[in-house]
């Protein structure tokens, strides 16, 4: 087997089973730039375009559970924003709208960048991932699963299959500050997701650490400071915004700087909460 | 082209003729360097040093030629000729083989049967380097060890003018840096190589600037010039870069070394590395005037890097120096100009050549003095511009058009945008919906530029066109290279004009006719253009002596007027003529992330005529949004050396979501004597004062100093100490 | 090539409604270089191999993509389509007509992934949620994928301007 582009779920997972150095392609955003590049030597391919089960989404009881598989196009269409207006936001945020037609969530969690666009969300939210192996499949928490720099606790011949978020009611910000107004690699991010039924706030933190983060102290802050009756910030928002970048660990690159990406993420993190409690 | 069953009159001078490459560029159908083929075709491949400087030890090519499919490894001891070129000094190595002064300096190059094993077979190569600690400061470079046996100072000139130690009434002082910059063309650098029978070689290259490509080539490869028969490929933009050599030498090596055709195309990485680089610059100046704002004395040191080799530092240092004050009556000024070698990346041509940095600085200085006088900084330009005989620092008196007062007027009386509709994607930060409405300032800036155009100090860049008329069809041939700045367009627009024919044919451009120069400094209309003028109206007379001839052909070799070099004072004739622009941009801030957003940028140009408007248009949009560019995302970065962002991801380029509307207030035509049909160059005008004008703008909205360009946001938010 | 640890899949690519059978490629070749190199469809442009340009656009299942990030063994079967499928010389499409036109092309690299990516766009019209006949703001962000060097993008945006009222 050289090429394999199975069906379905139990195919691919058998392909890669039996292939133990197959590279898994889905949306090919990510790895064709390292394969063009020579920067990764490939044998053999296991191709999940077609792999019925990685696609599209639904939502029962509370919760959203989103096929590996979807790309970027499909969280920003109106019916899924409707749902999860964050994720819709940071979808539109990747790349070009050609990468947003073949990228796929699952890739994005695989890559595990820390600039992941739709990552922060998907932290905000605790998203749970199944993964499924040819002999097995567990579930696995994102922060469990994001163990460092584009490394995650996908192991020999597993596949994401599906990412489970719970549907929340309140209103959701997506923010991304980069040098250009498309097709830009994250600076900072930060996702603000309003859980009125839990009165809680849930916030994730974007290219200001080694993996995605949670907004911890920052959303603990958010419990007592925001009037759950009337749904507005009472607190004093400069506590908020030092908590935020008590939250984040960002470092200089050549894309910017520490001290901007402090600034930054406190900076867009106000905002958000200020838009989900106007 | 038919209407109605009647033949229709093909466009002529001043009309929107369309282009005759358009068709098939829009079918895809259009060759480019990068789409030719031949035959048992092999696959060059580049091999390049990862360090800025180091000692090279070893190179053993044996593992590269061991894998299957691989016909050729060739290094420095397989340069037949001369082992260094430049346009200006050949002091560039074909291949590094002691010594390496750049962080992706070719060592070897490779042909083998798939572009696949070429890679490998560069990745086999086994190069033992003694690394070096590279000299990457351009201010220690003059005084520091030598890293070329040249030396490290291409060019010191200083301009003295009047009386330098004139004092004004007011001074304002400042420094200025402007980031590397790089041409960005979309079509990587490509060529094809066939050997010849007779042991020359065929070369299809994506070029600017096709005979020198020749020149160069023929000399490393140890070859008479007439046995590289060269044609221009399908060339995917060029903004500069491609005024130098770089894979040319490579291909044909491997072809003659092979005997089979051979194709080389960079990547994206490659060429960022493989091309020269708009210099960065560190510029200081004081400005010198009296209360009422009359400018007195101009000061300045510049410096710029310009990399490990000297390719066009000479002449991008002579314009910087040259229009350093700007398009003002200056009567006297000192500038202390420098270009000196470093470990960074070779830096050379790009569109502005070396006005675009000072411009910046000089504009800075301007809004600089008009706050110091509290003065409208446009009142105070005004004031001050150049008219037709005034002196320029130089000393050369201006005798063509000088439209300086009409550019800025036009720009400053043209409407402003209204205020933003509202939308989030229209705001700072675009896409990351990270502005709010109230979190936006607005800000207006201006500025005012000037360039020469053609090739200064006494060079004479001729141009050479071949025009044939038969059966009522013309063919010209001119080895001008089409770049994508429409020249073919142009070309037939003045042979149905002069020859009063409908059908144009533009063969292709290759050596077998004469030199016509490099597509750069905005000379291909006056120069490329003055020569096809030239051979037709040759025609023409033959058409009036001989009324009944099979067909006629003449060949017109176009010279502009003779320059004088730079005297030990920098004063002299140096230039042919020269092109003014004024721009208005208008940006959006957010202030508190330094987000910006350019909403407008609104421009007046001297054109002396426009021949075509719909293709002036298409340049002063592009050329503007390279200034847009360099304002405010694009720089090369280059830490110790080391280039960080030689890709797309990285080193950002604007997109339609950047790129604001273009407002062109006014073409100013004021026919350029001496220039053929009055019309003056209008490629570089619109880079040149638009990146300032941004900067002004961005000044204008957030109160920050913006003393280097691109801005960064980090910039922004704390040099102006804006931190909520 | 002969390399041992470069499987050559032999595989069938359906590109312009014509069959492609594709042989002794090696495996990790993209679709972009498949089409170039050895299908002579070089109308897709190779400018960065990394998704960030457009020039290489072209439709996969009438999903616009990158051919540069779609490893070509991965679309056998399924519906490809170029920019040599859009019109011809005796015939250009609307928006290439439109290109032609406006002036929008200068050296043309950028020119094919636009063409499929305004014919896109204009395919799609219908479903975008903006009633005006040419919403300048969607269109722009429909194009942010395609970069431009010599146009600065004000003639291209006008191509599509042209386009859709030429389309209605």
């Amino acid at each position: 087997m050289i090429a394999a582009a199975p069906l379905s779920l139990a195919d691919a997972l058998r392909a890669i089973a039996d292939d133990p150095f197959a590279t898994v392609i889905a949306g090919g955003t990510d790895l064709m730039v390292q394969i063009n590049a020579g920067r990764r030597p490939v044998t053999s391919l296991v191709s999940l375009r077609n792999v019925a089960e990685l696609k599209g989404w639904s939502t029962e009881s509370g919760n959203l559970r989103i096929g590996a598989g979807c790309s970027y196009s499909e969280l920003e269409r109106p019916d899924f924003a409707a749902i999860m207006p964050a994720l819709a936001q940071a979808a539109r945020t990747v790349g070009s709208p050609q990468i947003r037609n073949a990228g796929t969530i699952g890739g994005n969690l695989a890559t595990a960048s820390p600039a992941g666009d739709t990552l922060p969300v998907l932290v905000a939210l605790d998203a749970q991932l199944e993964i499924a192996s040819s002999s097995a499949t567990r579930s696995i928490a994102i922060s469990d699963f994001l163990v460092g720099p584009k490394q995650t606790d996908l192991r020999q011949g597993e596949l994401i299959v599906a990412i489970s978020v719970p549907v929340l009611r309140g209103a959701q910000e997506f923010l991304k500050v980069g040098t250009r107004n498309a097709m830009v690699i994250s600076v900072a991010s930060v996702a603000v997701l309003a859980d009125l039924d839990a009165q809680g706030v849930r916030i994730g933190l974007g290219t200001v650490g080694p993996t995605v983060l949670r907004g911890a102290r920052a959303e603990a802050w958010t419990r007592s400071n925001i009037d759950w009756d009337s749904n507005r910030v009472v607190g004093n928002l400069d506590e908020f915004v030092a908590l935020v970048r008590s939250d984040s660990h960002p470092i200089d690159d050549h894309r910017s700087t520490k001290r901007y990406r402090s600034h930054a993420i406190g900076i867009c993190a106000r905002r958000a909460l200020q838009r989900v409690f106007p | 082209m038919t209407a109605g069953g009647l033949k229709t009159r093909s466009p002529r001078l001043g009309e929107s003729a369309p282009r005759p490459d358009g068709i098939p560029k829009v079918l895809g159908e259009f060759a480019f360097g990068n789409d030719l083929w031949a035959d048992g075709m092999l696959w060059g491949k580049t091999l390049r040093a990862p360090h800025p400087s180091a000692r090279i030890v070893s190179v053993d090519i044996g593992p590269a030629l061991a894998i299957d499919g691989v016909a050729a490894v060739l290094t420095a001891a397989d340069v037949a000729g001369k082992k260094t070129y430049g346009l200006e000094t050949p002091d560039q190595p074909v291949f590094a083989s002691e010594v390496v002064r750049y962080m992706g300096e070719p060592i070897a190059v490779v042909a083998a049967d798939h572009p696949e094993t070429a890679r490998r077979a560069v990745a086999a190569i086994e190069v033992v380097y003694e690394l070096t600690t590279p000299l990457v400061d351009a201010d220690l470079a003059a005084e520091g060890t030598p890293i070329h046996p040249d030396g490290n100072v291409f060019r010191h000139l200083v301009i003295r003018h009047g009386d330098p130690t004139v004092q004004g009434e007011v001074i304002v002082e400042g420094t200025y840096e402007v980031g590397m910059q790089d041409q960005a063309f979309m079509g990587p650098e490509s060529g094809l190589a066939i050997p010849d029978d007779d042991g020359g070689v065929e070369l299809f290259i994506s070029t600017q600037f096709l005979h020198v490509d020749r020149d160069q080539t023929a000399a490393c490869l140890g070859l008479a010039p007439e046995k590289v028969r060269a044609t221009v490929a399908g060339t995917g933009g060029a903004f500069g870069g491609r005024e130098d050599i770089c894979l040319q030498v490579h291909v044909c090596m491997l072809a003659l070394h092979t005997g089979r055709p051979v194709k080389m195309l960079y990547s994206r990485e490659e060429s960022f590395l493989g091309h020269v680089h708009r210099h960065p610059a560190k510029l200081w100046y004081r400005h010198h005037a009296k209360r009422d704002g009359t400018l007195v004395n101009v000061e300045a040191k510049l410096v710029f890097d310009g990399g490990a080799y000297a390719s066009t530092s000479s002449a991008v240092l002579a314009n910087a120096s040259c229009f350093a004050g700007g398009p003002y009556l200056i009567p006297n000024a000192f500038i202390d100009g420098w270009a000196v070698r470093t470990n960074n990346p070779p830096c050379g041509a790009m569109r502005g050549f070396g006005a675009v940095q000072t411009c910046f600085a000089h504009e800075a200085q301007m809004d600089k003095l008009a706050a110091a006088l509290g003065m409208d900084a446009v009142e105070l330009r005004l004031r001050n511009v150049l008219k037709t005989g005034d002196a320029i620092l130089t000393g050369q008196v201006l005798t063509g058009a000088v439209p300086v007062e009409e550019v800025i007027r036009a720009c400053v009386e043209s409407p402003l945008p209204p205020k933003a509709t509202g939308a989030m994607l229209e705001r700072p930060g675009g896409a990351g919906r990270t502005a709010d409405a109230h979190h936006v300032r607005r800000g207006v800036g201006f500025a005012v530029g000037f360039k020469n155009l053609m090739f200064s100090e006494g060079f004479d860049d001729y141009s050479t066109a071949r025009v044939r008329l038969q059966d009522g069809v013309a063919t010209v041939h001119c080895a001008c290279a089409e770049v994508g700045q429409g020249f073919v367009t142009l070309v037939q627009q003045i042979a149905r004009e002069v020859l009063n024919v409908d059908d144009v044919i533009v063969a292709p451009a290759d050596t077998s006719v004469g030199s016509a120069g490099s597509t750069s400094a905005s000379r291909q209309t006056w120069m490329s253009g003055g020569a096809v003028e030239g051979a037709c109206r040759m025609v023409s007379e033959q058409m009036e002596r001989n009324p009944g001839a099979s067909y006629y052909e003449a060949t017109f070799e176009h010279h502009h007027a003779p320059t004088e070099q730079l005297d030990e004072n920098g004063q002299g004739n140096a230039h042919v003529s020269f092109a003014f622009v004024a721009h208005r941009a208008v940006v959006d801030v957010d202030v508190e992330l330094g987000l910006v957003k350019v909403i407008e940028v609104a421009t007046a140009q001297d054109v002396g005529r426009v021949l075509n408007p719909l293709q002036a248009l298409g340049q002063i949009e592009g050329g503007i949004a390279q200034g847009v560019g360099l304002a405010v995302m694009e720089e090369m970065l280059v830490i110790d050396g080391v280039v960080r962002n030689a890709n797309f991801t990285d080193y950002l380029i604007p997109t339609t979501l950047d790129m604001p509307n273009v407002l062109v207030a006014s073409l100013i035509e004021q026919p350029e004597p001496g220039a053929p049909f009055g019309a003056k160059g209008i490629g570089e005008p619109p880079t040149i004062s638009s990146t300032a004008a941004v900067a002004a703008a961005i000044r204008d909205a957030t109160g920050a100093p913006v003393i280097r360009v691109p801005v960064r946001p980090e910039h922004l938010v704390f040099a102006a100490d804006l931190v909520s | 090539m002969t390399d041992s640890y470069s499987p050559h899949p032999a595989y069938r690519l359906m590109v312009n409604g014509e069959p492609h059978d594709v042989s002794d490629a090696w495996i990790g070749e993209s679709l972009l270089h498949v089409l170039r190199e050895r299908l002579e469809l070089p109308g897709a442009k190779s400018a960065c191999e990394q998704g960030e340009c457009g020039s290489c656009s072209v439709l996969v299942d009438g999903v616009l993509v990158c051919a540069c990030l779609v490893a070509a063994v991965t679309v056998a079967d399924a519906d490809i389509r170029t920019v040599e499928s859009c019109g011809s010389s005796q015939s250009l499409s609307v928006v290439q007509q439109a290109f032609v036109d406006a002036g929008a092309v200068q050296c043309g690299f950028c020119t094919p992934g636009l063409i499929m990516a305004v014919q896109d766009l204009i395919d799609r019209g219908i479903q975008l949620p903006h009633a005006s006949p040419f919403d300048e703001l969607a269109t722009r962000e429909a194009l942010s994928g395609n970069l431009c060097r010599c146009t600065g993008y004000g003639r291209v945006l006008d191509a599509v301007a042209r386009a859709v009222e030429a389309s209605r």
